[in-house]
C-alpha cells in the first residue's frame, strides 16, 4: 500500500500544472460548500434571534378551567358561565416550582409574571395596554429590557411602570410623570413613569407597560400564585426536549417556542434545503471534475499500465494508485478550499453581532470538518470508475499502443 | 539440465468467424534451465503472440503450457500475476520504463510492487545491476535523460531484478545501433552463463541470433527448425 501511495504521489507531481488545476478546482468547490454553509447557518441564526431572541423559549400558562355549569337533579343544564376574555386561571403553586425549573439542565432564567389589559390614562388620553408584571431583578430575564432603555432605570419597583417610546410619545409623557393604570378588573393605581424603551417592535414599543410583581398582584386582584412563568434556555434549539423534561418533572403545561411557530420552522427548512441543493451541486462539481482528470489520466497512461501488470503489478495495485490519486486530490482540495473559506470569513463580524443589513455570514458554522470528508469521498467515489478502467487494462494491447 | 517449461500444441486464434486469424497453429516447445535460445521467423510467424503466451500476458486458444511443473492455461489472473513477477523478466524493444521514475525506481519496481514498499535490500540489488550494466553513474537520473541503449540496459536490469528463472526479450535490440545492440547481448550473454538465467530472444538479425547456442525458427505458427 505504502508503494501505492508513492506511484499515485509520483503520477500527481508529475504533471505539476495538471494537479494544481484540479485541486484548484476542487478547492472552489468546497470554498462555495462552506460560504454556502456559513452563510444558511447565520441566516438561520440571525432570523431567530431577531424572531425568537426576545422570546420565552418554553412558556407554562395555568390551564383555564372549563365554565361553570348549573345543572338541575334531573340532569338539564339550568345556568352555563359563559367564558370570559380575561384569564382568570393561576398558578398557584408557582413558587414552589421555580427553584426546581431553575435547576433543569439548559435553564438560562426565570421569569414568574402576571399578565393582564388595562387602560393607561393621562389627563383626557386613554390608551389600551397589555400589563405584564415583572418580579424584582428579573426585568431583563426574557426580554432584553436593560439592553432597549433609552431613558430611565430598568428596574420596576411598587408604584413605577416602564412604558414603551411609542406610548409615551403618544401619551405626551416624560420620566417621573404619573399616569392612571386601571385594570381589567377594575382596580386602578397611579404609577410614575420610571423607565423608556424602544424595542423596534411597533405593538410592544406602543401597547406594552411593565410594572413590578406587587402592583400586578393589586391590579389584577392576585394574592398569590402567578399568571405564567417564562423560561429562557442557552439553547433555544433545545426547546422542546426542555420543555418535556419540565412537564415530567412538575407536571405543568410547559409549551416550547416552536408550537405555534411552525411557519418559521417551514421557511427556516426551506432554507435549509436549499443550502443542501446548493451543497450537493458544489459536491457534484466535484466528483465530475475529479472523474475526469482520472479518466483522462488513465488513457494517456494505458501504456505505464500494462508495464506495470507485465511487471506483476495486480488489478488490485492499479486500482489503490488510481483511487489513492482521487482521494489526494479530493484532500489537497478540501484542506485548500476550506482554508480558503475560513481566511474569506474571517474579515466578517461573529454572530453575536449580526445587524440589519449586515451580511450573516457566520464563521463558526462553515462545516470544515465536514466539507473535507466529504469532499474526500466524492474525490474517492470519482476515482472508483476510472480506477476499474485502469485496472482492466488489457497488458498485451496497452504495451503495443 | 531440466525442463524450465514445455508448450503443446499450442493454438492461438484472433477474432471469431470469417475475420478469425490463426496465428499459432499446434506449436510446441520445451526449453531447459539455462538455455540461451534465439527465436527466428519472418514477420507475422507468430513469434510475439508465443512470448506473450510464455510470459503469461495472454492464454492460447487452445494447448497445454507448464513451466516450474505448474499448469499456467489452469491458473487465474492473481496467480499468474504473482508467478510472472517471481519468475519471468520482460525486455521490450521499446524499453517500456515508467516515464516519471528514475533508472532505480524502475529497477526495483517489480521487487516493491511485490513487498509493497522499496526496502533498502532491493536498492542495493537494483543500484548492483545497474552499475553490472554500466550505469553506476545513471542510477538516479530521470529515465528521459538516458539515451536508448542505456534505457534498454535499464530494462534488462529490471527483467534481472526479481532473479526470474526466464527472461523473454522481444527485439531487445532492434532499436538500437549495433554498438549499443552488442553491449545488450554480451550482457546477456553474461548474466546467462553467470547466473543460469534461461533468455528467450526474439530477433529478425542473425548476427544477434548468432550469440544465442540454439535457435529456433518459427514459421506459419509452428517451429520449423
Amino acid at each position: 500500500m505504502l508503494y501505492g501511495l508513492k506511484i499515485a504521489t509520483r503520477y500527481l507531481t508529475a504533471n505539476k500544472a495538471q494537479t494544481a488545476l484540479l485541486v484548484a478546482g476542487v478547492a472552489v468547490g468546497v470554498f462555495i460548500f462552506i460560504f454556502m454553509s456559513a452563510l444558511i447557518g447565520g441566516l438561520a441564526e440571525f432570523i431567530l434571534s431577531r424572531t425568537v431572541g426576545d422570546l420565552s423559549h418554553i412558556t407554562i400558562e395555568a390551564e383555564t378551567d372549563d365554565p361553570a355549569l348549573l345543572i338541575s337533579p334531573e340532569g338539564h343544564v339550568l345556568v352555563v358561565a359563559e367564558r370570559g376574555r380575561t384569564r382568570t386561571a393561576t398558578l398557584a403553586e408557582a413558587a414552589t416550582w421555580l427553584p426546581l425549573i431553575e435547576e433543569v439542565s439548559g435553564v438560562r432564567a426565570v421569569s414568574p409574571q402576571i399578565t393582564g389589559a388595562g387602560f393607561l390614562t393621562r389627563g383626557a388620553q386613554v390608551a389600551q395596554v397589555s400589563v405584564t408584571g415583572l418580579e424584582l431583578g428579573r426585568e431583563s430575564a426574557i426580554l432584553d429590557l436593560a439592553g432597549y432603555m433609552v431613558d430611565g432605570d430598568v428596574r420596576v419597583g411598587p408604584g413605577l411602570i416602564s412604558l414603551g417610546r411609542d406610548l409615551v410619545d403618544d401619551l405626551a409623557l416624560s420620566l417621573g410623570q404619573t399616569v392612571r393604570l386601571e385594570s381589567s378588573k377594575g382596580v386602578a393605581a397611579i404609577l410614575t413613569l420610571s423607565g423608556i424603551f424602544e424595542t423596534g417592535n411597533g405593538a410592544m414599543d406602543g401597547a406594552r407597560a411593565f410594572v413590578s410583581l406587587s402592583t400586578a398582584r393589586t391590579l389584577f386582584e392576585m394574592p398569590q400564585g402567578v399568571s405564567q412563568i417564562e423560561i429562557k434556555l442557552n439553547d433555544l434549539n433545545a426547546a422542546d426536549a426542555t420543555a418535556l423534561r419540565i412537564r415530567a418533572l412538575t407536571g405543568l403545561d410547559a409549551v416550547p417556542w416552536t408550537d405555534g411557530a411552525e411557519q418559521l420552522m417551514e421557511a427556516l427548512n426551506a432554507q435549509a434545503q436549499t443550502g443542501y441543493f446548493l451543497k450537493t451541486f458544489a459536491l457534484i462539481t466535484i466528483v465530475i471534475g475529479v472523474a475526469s482528470a482520472l479518466l483522462l489520466s488513465t488513457y494517456r497512461r494505458r501504456p505505464e499500465i500494462g508495464i506495470m501488470r507485465a511487471m506483476g503489478a495486480g488489478r488490485g495495485f492499479v486500482l489503490f494508485v488510481f483511487v489513492t490519486q482521487g482521494a489526494l486530490i479530493g484532500l489537497m482540495g478540501g484542506i485548500t478550499g476550506a482554508a480558503l473559506g475560513y481566511l474569506a470569513l474571517l474579515p466578517f463580524p461573529p454572530r453575536e453581532a449580526f445587524r440589519p443589513g449586515m451580511l450573516p455570514l457566520d464563521i463558526t458554522q462553515g462545516s470544515y470538518g465536514l466539507a473535507v470528508t466529504l469532499t474526500v469521498i466524492g474525490a474517492i467515489l470519482a476515482s472508483i470508475l476510472p480506477a476499474r478502467s485502469a485496472a482492466r487494462v488489457d497488458p498485451v494491447t496497452a504495451i503495443g499502443q | 539440465m531440466s525442463t524450465l517449461l514445455e508448450v503443446r500444441d499450442l493454438v492461438k486464434t484472433y477474432g471469431t468467424g470469417e475475420a478469425a486469424t490463426r496465428v499459432l497453429r499446434g506449436l510446441s516447445l520445451h526449453l531447459d534451465t539455462g538455455e540461451m535460445a534465439a527465436l527466428l521467423g519472418p514477420s507475422g510467424s507468430g513469434k510475439s503472440t508465443l512470448l506473450t503466451i510464455l510470459g503469461t500476458l495472454m492464454k492460447p486458444t487452445s494447448g497445454s503450457y507448464i513451466m516450474l511443473g505448474q499448469d499456467m492455461i489452469a491458473a487465474d489472473d492473481t496467480a499468474l500475476t504473482d508467478f510472472r513477477n517471481a519468475h519471468i523478466g520482460f525486455v521490450f524493444q521499446f524499453h517500456n520504463l515508467l516515464p516519471d521514475f528514475t533508472a532505480l525506481e524502475n529497477v526495483i519496481f517489480p521487487t516493491a510492487v511485490r513487498e509493497g514498499r522499496e526496502t533498502p535490500q532491493a536498492r542495493d540489488r537494483g543500484r548492483v545491476l545497474l552499475t553490472r550494466m554500466g550505469l553506476a553513474e545513471r542510477i538516479d537520473f530521470p529515465t528521459a535523460k538516458l539515451s536508448g541503449g542505456q534505457k534498454q540496459r535499464v530494462a534488462v536490469a529490471r527483467a534481472l531484478m526479481n532473479s526470474p528463472e526466464l527472461v523473454l526479450a522481444d527485439e531487445p535490440t532492434g532499436n538500437l545501433d549495433r554498438a549499443s545492440a552488442m553491449q545488450v547481448m554480451d550482457l546477456i550473454s553474461e548474466i546467462n552463463r553467470e547466473e543460469g538465467t534461461t533468455f528467450l530472444i526474439s530477433t529478425h538479425d542473425e548476427k544477434i541470433a548468432a550469440v544465442c547456442r540454439r535457435q529456433i525458427v518459427v514459421g506459419d505458427g509452428v517451429v520449423t527448425g
